[in-house]
Order: C-alpha cells, then structure tokens, then sequence
C-alpha cells in the first residue's frame, strides 16, 4: 500500500512541477494546490497506512509498535490541510482580482511593479 | 457493578506542579497579540480605537520582551509546555538569549512602524484592518521566536504570512496585487517546501521539539548502518529558509513586491520578515545539525557572495527609493548568510547582531524613504532635491542610518562587519572578506548617492514645496530608531556581549536542554 502511494505522490510532485513552470497563473495555481495535497499525502503515508488497529502503546513498551499507524502525521496533515486551503482560498481571490486589474493572466505581462523600460538613477549631480 | 477506580500517576505523561510565574513570560508576548489582534478584529468599524489599543499593546509587548529578555539573560533559557504534558509530548515554547534579544528588537521595530502608521495609514486602510493584521503579524513572528517546536515553527510561518498578505494588499493597487501575487506564491512554495522538511524530520527523529533533536542529533550521527538522511534534511532545510530569507538565487519575490505596499508596511517587512527567515536557518542548523551544515557551507557561502555582490550591484541600479532599500535588504542577508557559512562563534555571534542592527536599520530606512517621498511628492531618485532645507534634523538622522546600513563607524552597522571579516579571515576565506568588504562599499555607493541627489542638491525646478513637514509621528520613530543605530554604534560591549552569549547558547545548547527537560529525562 505503502509503494503504491509512493508512486502516486510521485506522481502529485511531478505535476505540481510542471505546472508551477507555467507562466500562467490559474495553472500556478493549480500547481500549489497539486504540490499541497502531494506534501499532506507524503506526511500521510511516512506515518504508515494500516486499518482498524488502535495506536494504543503496550504496557511494556515505550513507543508504537509498526503495527498501527503513527497518529502524530496525521494530526500535522489536520493543521496542514486548513492552512493551504485557506491560502488557496486567498491565492484564488488574488489570481482573479489581479486578472481583472492587470487584464492578464500571463506572468510575463505583468509588468506594472517592475517595468521593463525603468529609468536608470541620474549619473550626475 | 461500579468498578473501583485504579489511582493513574499523572506524573508519568504530565507537568504536576504549577508553573513559576516567570514561565508565563514566554508565551505572553504571542498570546497577547493574538488577543490584542482578535480584539481589533471585532471593533472592525470603530477605526479611532484602533491605533490606541494597538500601540498600547505593543508597547505592552516590549516591555513583556525585554523582561523576557532580563529573565533569560539573569537564570538562563525558560520554557513553557502547552496544555501541562511533558516534552516532548506538549508543545513547548522556549525562549533562549537568541530568540529573546530577537523578539525584542523586532517587538520595538513593530512599535516604531506603528507610530509612523499614525500618518502614513488612511481611514480605509484602518477599516480593513491594517493594525489587526500588524498585530497578527507580530504573534506569528514573536512566535516564530519563541517556540521550541519545530512544527510549530511552521504554524508561526504561515501565521505571518498570512497576516502580511492582508498587508501587502491594503490600498488594493494594481502594482500592489501583481506584486502580492509573486510574493504570496513564492513564499508559500517556501513554506510547503519547509513541511515537507518537517515531515522527514519526523520521520527521522521520532519527534519535533527542538531540544529533544539536539539532544538526538549525536546519537543519530554515529549509526552507520542505515544512517538516517541527515544531510538531505540539511539541505531541504537550508533551501526553504534562504527561500524565506530572499538569499540568491530564490530571492526574487522581495524587489518585486516590497516596494508596492504602503511605506509602513514595507517598514515592518524589510525589517522583520527576512530575519525570521534567518533566525529559523541559525537556529536550525546552527544547533541541531551542526555537522550537516558544515558539510554544505561552501554552497551556503558561495550564495552569501552572490546574494551580497547582486543584491549591492541592484541597489546601485535603481531610481526608485523604494526598490533601492529592498535590494539594501538583501545585502545585509548575504552578510548574515555568511555567518552561517562560516559557523564558528565569532561568525555567529557576528551573523545574530547583524539580524538585530538590520532589523532596526531598515525599518529605519524604509521609513526614512517615505518620509523623503512624502515631503517631495516622488520616489524617484531624478526628481528629489533639496531635502537638507526643508528637514534639517530629519536629513540628520536619515544620514545617520545610511551610514549605519553601510556599516561605516561610529554606528552600529560596524560591529558586525567586523566580526563576519574576522571570523572568515580566521578560516581563510579570504574571497568571502573581499565580498563582505566590496558589497559594503557598493552600498555605501549606493547609500551615499541618495544622499547627494535627494538631500544635498537643490530642489529641482516645479518640485512641490507645499506638502505638510515632518511633525512627531515620523521624528519619533525615526529618531528613537537612529538612537538605537548611535547608542549599539559607539557603546557596544553591551550587545557585543548579549551576541556573544546567544551564539554560545547555540553551539553548546546544554543550557536549552535542560530548560526544556529539567531532569534530563531519558528520551
């Protein structure tokens, strides 16, 4: 199980790659998005992917066994998937108003903080 | 059938005894801006109280720091473990002389800012929520400082990051959304890089409190069979902080977007947000993977150089005030970056005063910025002149802190230099000496320049000289933060020693242990 999920993170990275490559920005986006999910799936399978099994330690051990799941990752990915949602939430609402407002979504025509043709500082006094 | 209750001992898993009333001083600084900003939030419409009760808390708050701060320098580190469990089982807030000389230098760079606000900040911007998401900013970056879980640090992170979004945008520009949007994806690309880090952290260490993996690191070490992969860990680490850091070659978010905000708020971005970044990178692999970063310190060193000479060579380049002091920003990070490259205690030490002097520097100098271009009406270096008249004391301090950020003596921007060029002549890097010292004279360049067109020249002809003078809500930040620059720059023993004993903390953090693990509990 454990393999199988490797490979789909894999997956999830190389995407998330490939796409944050892209000058556009929805697909930026959706990059960030792929990347978060990847991340959250990785810290998910790193703490073992078992059914049914109680992460109770026994009396006369002192930590878990490798026959349940670690809840600890878990609890990480919790606080994980509320923070890059509500950033994706933000990153959406930005993407848009930044359409409406520079008429672009190419980041190669934003230009406006940083023109291209900006003066050079007097060489004289 | 009521069964009879077995007596459980708490003492095993949880903290029986009351905390001492100093312990409370460690998370106070965060909890009372979470307050103060939540607070803020629900008075959303009635704008007038705002900046009463947010200076108020920050005033509050450096007063909490420098007793923080008194307190760990006077009985060494003090931690507090969240919801009584004991480390490493609970979260665990430690505050060291690194992080509390940190958190109250930025604490009064926060102030600072606030008070310059006061004219700087319109109604709308009250109304959205400009000292809400100031005060936000500062309970992830106090925090950030103060906490002695490394996923916690995270949580921190995104705290502040979240809170300077909502800053970076208020005036809803479109200048100001382009530049949000290269910010808001680039850093948040650093900070999943930075869980993800965290996450194989875990997996190595079996656990995220600080003192529990300087107390593991050793150990790990010498397991040759299947040794745990430290040194990728090093070096995901050392990639997501200089990402947070702007250090070259991922450093191209902070000239595309600093210089959009509103002027304080650059101010408390140039001055605060990098030094987190530097702060997580020296904490980290100054004190729990050690030997790691010796391992890649020529790759760190050799970004210091590049982040240094480029970040002096756009400083040099630009017209716009605004952009010059964010390239000024990612100078100093080169200087900090090569302390850590170096890693010896003079470097360290030399690397921790140089975060603190920038912090108040260029929170100083973004202010001074846009103090000039509120008295001229432009930012850009062509059109200003003519300064020196309207502004005489103004002018004063603004040439104080430009010497100061170019690290020319008596002022506080001196010391550290020296210490980096010592430390690095020590190991004979003499190539890092050489750029410390060229990017030092290419700032003054820089620095020198604003100076002789902006406040020496006369105004140029048509200049606006009808836009209201500097009155006390820009001399008394300004002015209490080049006394600060004056004071570390001709009295510094103080500090010198407060760096000394903070970098000593980091390489030996035996003291930071046992705060955290008073018995010495086995792990």
């Amino acid at each position: 199980m454990e393999i199988l999920f490797t490979g789909l993170i894999g997956l999830f990275f190389a995407a998330a790659v490939y796409l944050m490559l892209s000058k556009f920005t929805i697909r930026i986006l959706l990059g960030i998005v792929l990347l978060g999910n990847g991340v959250n799936l990785l810290l998910f399978t790193a703490g073992r992917i078992t059914r049914e099994v109680p992460p109770i330690i026994p009396a006369d051990a002192s930590t878990l066994g490798s026959v349940a799941a670690n809840p600890l990752p878990q609890a990480l990915i919790l606080t994980a998937i509320v923070i890059s949602f509500s950033f994706f939430a933000f990153l959406l609402v930005l993407t848009w108003r930044a359409f409406e407002e520079l008429g672009t979504d190419s980041t190669d025509e934003m230009l406006l903080a940083e023109p291209r043709d900006e003066p050079l500082p007097p060489t004289g006094y | 059938m009521a069964s009879p209750s077995t007596p459980v001992d708490l003492a095993a898993a949880m903290v029986t005894t009351v905390p001492a009333l100093a312990d409370w001083l460690v998370i106070l600084p965060t909890a009372l801006m979470i307050l103060a900003g939540a607070a803020l939030m629900m008075i959303r419409k009635s704008v007038r109280l705002h900046a009463v009760i947010a200076i108020a808390a920050l005033v509050l708050l450096v007063l909490i720091d420098a007793l923080l701060l008194w307190q760990v320098s006077s009985s060494g580190p003090v931690t507090m473990t969240m919801g009584g469990w004991l480390p490493p089982f609970g979260i665990s807030f430690t505050a060291d002389m690194f992080g509390a000389v940190m958190a109250l230098v930025s604490a009064l760079a926060a102030l600072s800012a606030a008070v310059y606000s006061l004219r700087d900040i319109d109604a709308s911007g009250l109304r959205h929520g400009f000292f809400a998401f100031l005060l936000l900013l500062m309970a992830g970056v106090s925090g950030a400082f103060l906490t002695g879980d490394i996923f916690n640090l995270y949580v921190w992170f995104e705290v502040l990051l979240i809170s300077s979004f909502g800053l970076l945008i208020l005036g809803s520009e479109p200048k100001q959304i382009e530049g949000a949007l290269k910010y808001a994806i680039l850093n948040l690309i650093g900070t999943t890089l930075f869980l993800i880090t965290v996450g194989y952290l875990y997996a190595i260490f079996g656990t995220l409190n600080m003192a529990d993996i300087a107390r593991k690191a050793g150990a790990l070490r010498g397991v040759t069979e299947n040794a745990p992969p430290l040194m990728t860990l090093t070096a995901l680490f050392v990639l997501a902080f200089c990402m947070k850091a702007a250090a070259f070659p991922v450093n191209f978010w902070l000239p595309a977007s600093y210089h959009t905000p509103r002027i304080t708020v650059s101010a408390l971005f140039g001055g605060l947000l990098t030094k987190v970044g530097i702060y997580a990178l020296i904490r980290v692999t100054i004190m729990l993977v050690p030997v790691e970063r010796e391992a890649i310190s020529l790759v760190v060193a050799a970004s210091a150089v590049l982040t240094m000479i480029l970040g002096a060579l756009g400083a040099l380049a630009q017209n716009d005030l605004r952009r010059m002091v964010g390239y000024v920003v990612i100078v100093g990070i080169g200087n900090m970056l090569a302390g850590v490259a170096i890693g010896s205690p003079t470097s360290v030490s030399g690397a921790i005063l140089y975060a603190l002097h920038s912090i108040v520097t260029m929170t100083a100098l973004y202010l001074v910025v846009g103090e000039a271009g509120r008295l001229a009406g432009t930012f850009e270096l062509s059109r200003l002149g003519g300064l020196w008249s309207r502004a005489p004391w103004f002018s004063f301090a603004s040439l104080t802190l430009m010497l100061a950020a170019a690290g020319l003596p008596p002022l506080s921007g001196l010391w550290p230099k020296v210490m980096l060029l010592k430390a690095s002549l020590d190991i004979g890097a003499w190539w890092l000496a050489i750029a410390i010292l060229v990017s030092a004279f290419l700032v003054t360049l820089a620095l020198a320049r604003v100076f002789l067109l902006a406040f020496w020249r006369p105004a140029p002809e048509g200049m606006d000289q009808s836009l209201p003078e500097t009155d006390w809500r820009s001399v008394l930040p300004i002015g209490l933060l080049s006394a600060l620059v004056l004071v570390f720059g001709v009295y510094p023993e103080p500090l010198l020693a407060l760096g000394q004993a903070a970098a000593d903390g980091l390489a030996d953090p035996s003291a930071y242990i046992r705060s955290v693990f008073p018995t010495g509990a086995a792990p």
